[in-house]
């Protein structure tokens, strides 16, 4: 935190505060196009990142961002669904060239082009299972503005160590909602490191050490560098389905699984004795929050989980959910997609589910159902 | 260190492809002009042609299908080093499910150079017709003959500007030429006519290259645009973003009760959210806590606009509001948006312009002729008046607040303050 903003309280939206964090941790360029609700992550991006480049569809969007991580840069963008989907493919290109980037998604009402200017939470399915193969793909969840600044630097942590392409989930109330905040509340970030090759021996562009490959750009000329999305070897060279690349195709996965454990975020409030645990992520934490402080001061015993990892989904959710005998997930979709990630479609019958569609949930309908 | 760009001369294509000559004289190319291996960026799409990564010294890049020129574009973006060269192959199937990626780098006049493999159809998958494909040619899935005319996609880059596009036969040696499309500064495009033997020379027995082409009327030529080059044209850069809010330091006192939720709501173009923004920095200079959002049709200048604002001695989570404590209408735009929510107060106060009709409402009502101060004053007008009648905030910190946001001069000052004695 730069010292003369300390203490300093301002009326500011997540959107700024994501930006900034973004570019403290390391990201340089911002590509865009613009979509509802993510309007204001693009102009910021384009004031705050030293590249800023328009893009004329959100295909060419990743594709540019590939690009750009390729010659070692950490690009970022925001979008909503219809952008979102039209990128599905070049993610799934830069999970398997294992290329840093960081995609910002705004929820908004779906389906399709639905409602520009009306929250929601019903992408989480959709990022569940928007990899071919069903490979993990990071996704960190915002809670808050204090989410929106640490979670973010976060996500450019995950996409550099991990070589990623990272989803920073959110929501149109989120993120275009002024609140007064005192900046105080915000941690010191510093740059994340961008680790290079650094040797003189043989560079193969997909030889793990640590499931990780060592990442060099396409802008030196010390060794060769591959980036390839097909299926390939260690060298990055095209394989159809032998040992090697099959070898590599099970690493992806493994490699998010095993070192996402390390980015395990999630507040959990846990009240002495209680019975029922209240669970909820993103905008609908809010009213969790506020849901929770009033059944605590009518007498209620509950304890609140705000997952922020969300994929790859973290069984220490599940043990949690075990340990109580009521379980409530508030989110603002129709269809617990949280319930369907941590248990599938045979959902036990101590969850239960507050759900909503074009408004946001409020406290009293969570505190109706946890009492119910 | 090797300086051989390619590593083998056995390339993985048919026997007779055409695809084999042209990578071999785009490398010749290349060596012709003094490229070293790893100062060029090979960007290859799906296809045939995209096999060739493996026989390549140079750094090798082979993404999605139709997308590689875009992904070649943002290598571009990326260079510092202009002694490097980014060279896209691609299919002529790629490019027409491409093609918007090509016009972008070709407006833009990125410096890469795109070689089309037009051997006509889609090879890989078929030899299936494609946006490239002469009419008359017979495809497997035209066996009479392609009853449409392919694109010109020369024709369609020069249009979108790039510095150099040329259209070659793919016979004999056509490094020289080559190596001018790869030698140029900006956006180059090289297509390459060919016929895939696989399934073109099958279909098409009699034909030769040369007949195919000219019957097209897509004749070999070269076509150049005397244009700037693109260069990174960043506006200027907020070093900071944080630094640009405004710290609101608490100077005066409030006398809000509870957390209160208010609805302000009028017609566009008269400054609804201005006042709403107004309200909530007030409030915050009064020491309370706030929530403000906008609300109002895609089209941003018709209709109604709502404003959203949440008051609270405390941190406020939740900011929805449902049925508010307050509303405040100064037009019929923003009575239709928020009659339900009128009509569903049983308690709090509704402000309303007197020129409108009231809704039936468990609110206590308190009609003022905001509009009489001009409608385009009428939101701030009417937000003075909702201070000065419930006491939350005082009217002095609204008026400072105006002040400091240098919305003073733009109001009718002395006007609004004898209107609110009134
Ligand atoms: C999005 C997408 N659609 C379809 C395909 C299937 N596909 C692979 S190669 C190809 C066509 C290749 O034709 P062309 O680009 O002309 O190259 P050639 O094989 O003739 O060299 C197609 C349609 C794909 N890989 N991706
Ligand atoms: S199928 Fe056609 S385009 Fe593909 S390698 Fe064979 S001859 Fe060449």
């Amino acid at each position: 935190m730069h010292e003369q903003n300390k203490g300093k309280r301002v009326m500011i939206d997540g959107s700024r505060l994501i930006i900034e964090s973004l570019a403290r941790a390391g990201a340089d360029a911002f590509i865009g196009y613009p979509i509802t609700p993510a309007n204001l992550l693009y102009l910021y991006g384009s004031q705050r990142m030293d590249l800023m480049f328009s893009a004329p569809d959100e295909i060419t969007t990743l594709q540019w961002m590939s690009g750009l991580s390729a010659t070692g840069k950490l690009p970022v963008t925001a979008t909503s669904f219809p952008g979102f989907a039209l990128m599905i493919e070049s993610i799934n290109m830069a999970y398997m060239m294992e290329l840093p980037m960081v995609i910002v998604l705004v929820q908004r009402l779906g389906p399709a082009t639905g409602t520009a200017t009306c929250g929601a939470q019903g992408d989480l399915l959709l990022l569940k299972g928007m990899m071919s193969g069903g490979h993990p793909l990071p996704v960190l969840s915002t809670s808050g503005f204090e989410d929106c600044w640490e979670l973010s630097e976060k996500a450019v942590e995950v996409a550099l160590k991990l070589r990623t392409p990272v989803v920073l989930l959110t929501s149109k109330e989120e993120v275009m909602t002024q609140k007064s905040f005192s900046l105080e509340k915000l941690s010191a970030i510093t740059p994340k490191e961008k680790p290079f090759y650094n040797l003189d021996c043989e560079y193969k562009s997909y030889k793990p050490t640590d499931l990780v490959p060592d990442f060099l750009p396409v802008t030196q000329e010390k060794h060769q560098v591959r980036f390839n999305a097909s299926t390939h070897d260690q060298q990055g060279i095209l394989q159809h389905s032998n040992e090697e690349a099959m070898a590599n195709t099970r690493r992806l996965e493994e490699k998010v699984v095993e070192k996402m454990k390390d980015f395990l975020f999630y507040e959990l409030d846990e009240q002495k004795g209680a019975q029922k645990l209240l669970v909820a992520y993103g905008i609908s934490s809010q009213a969790a929050r506020d849901a929770l402080k009033a059944l605590r001061e009518a007498g209620e015993k509950v304890s609140l989980l705000i997952p922020k990892t969300l994929l790859p989904a973290p069984d220490g959710y599940l043990e949690i959910f075990n340990l109580y005998n009521k379980v409530v997930i508030a989110e603002e979709s129709i269809n617990n997609q949280l319930g369907d990630v941590i248990y599938g479609r045979c959902k036990p019958s101590h969850l239960h589910f507050v759900g909503s569609i074009g408004k946001m949930i409020t406290p009293e309908e969570i505190m109706k159902e946890v009492k119910a | 260190m090797n300086t051989q760009i390619l590593k083998t001369a056995s390339l993985p294509y048919c026997k007779g492809c055409g695809h084999d000559l042209i990578a071999k004289h785009t490398v010749k190319g290349l060596e012709k002009l003094g490229y070293l291996p790893l100062d060029v960026i090979m960007v290859t799409d799906i296809g045939c042609h995209g096999i060739i990564d493996k026989c390549l010294n140079t750094h090798t890049v082979h993404g999605l299908h139709g997308r590689s020129v875009a992904l070649g574009a943002g290598i571009t973006f990326g260079l510092e080093n202009p002694g490097k060269k980014v060279v896209v192959f691609i299919g002529d199937g790629g490019s027409t499910i491409g093609l918007q990626h090509i016009m972008e780098a070709a407006r833009l006049n990125l410096n890469m150079t795109v070689v089309v493999h037009n051997n006509m159809l889609y090879g890989m998958t078929g030899g299936q017709t494609s946006g490239l494909t002469p009419q008359g040619f017979r495809t497997t899935t035209s066996y009479e003959g392609n009853p449409f005319d392919g694109y010109d996609i020369c024709a369609l880059s020069n249009k979108a500007g790039a510095s150099y596009v040329s259209r070659i036969l793919g016979i004999g040696d056509i490094s020289d030429k080559m190596a001018i499309a790869l030698g140029t500064k900006g956006f180059s495009l090289v297509e390459i006519m060919e016929i895939c033997p696989s399934y073109g020379v099958k279909l098409n027995p009699k034909r030769k290259l040369q007949e195919v082409v000219a019957a097209s009327g897509k004749e070999p030529g070269e076509w150049i645009n005397q244009r700037r080059t693109f260069s990174h044209q960043q506006g200027k850069k907020i070093g900071n973003l944080l630094e640009k809010t405004v710290e609101i330091k608490k100077t005066f006192k409030h006398y809000l009760k509870g957390p209160k939720s208010v609805v302000l709501s009028g017609s566009a173009g008269e400054g609804v959210q201005l006042a709403a923004t107004l309200l909530s920095k007030a409030a915050m200079r009064s020491g309370l806590s706030i929530t403000q959002k906008g609300s109002y049709p895609v089209t941003v200048g018709v209709g109604f606009s709502t404003a959203e604002i949440n008051l609270s001695q405390k941190n406020i989570n939740f900011h929805g509001i449902g049925v508010p404590d307050t509303v405040i209408i100064t037009s019929a735009d923003g009575l239709a948006h928020n009659k339900k929510r009128i009509e569903l107060m049983q308690g709090g106060t509704l402000f309303i312009d007197s020129s409108l009709e009231v809704p039936p409402t468990g609110a206590k009502v308190m009609q003022h002729n905001f509009r009489g101060i001009g409608a385009r004053n009428a939101a701030i007008y009417a937000v003075l008046f909702f201070a000065l009648k419930t006491g939350f905030i005082s009217t002095e910190s609204l008026f400072k607040t105006i002040e400091e946001e240098g919305k003073a001069e733009k109001l009718p000052i002395t006007k609004i303050k004898e209107a609110l004695v009134e």
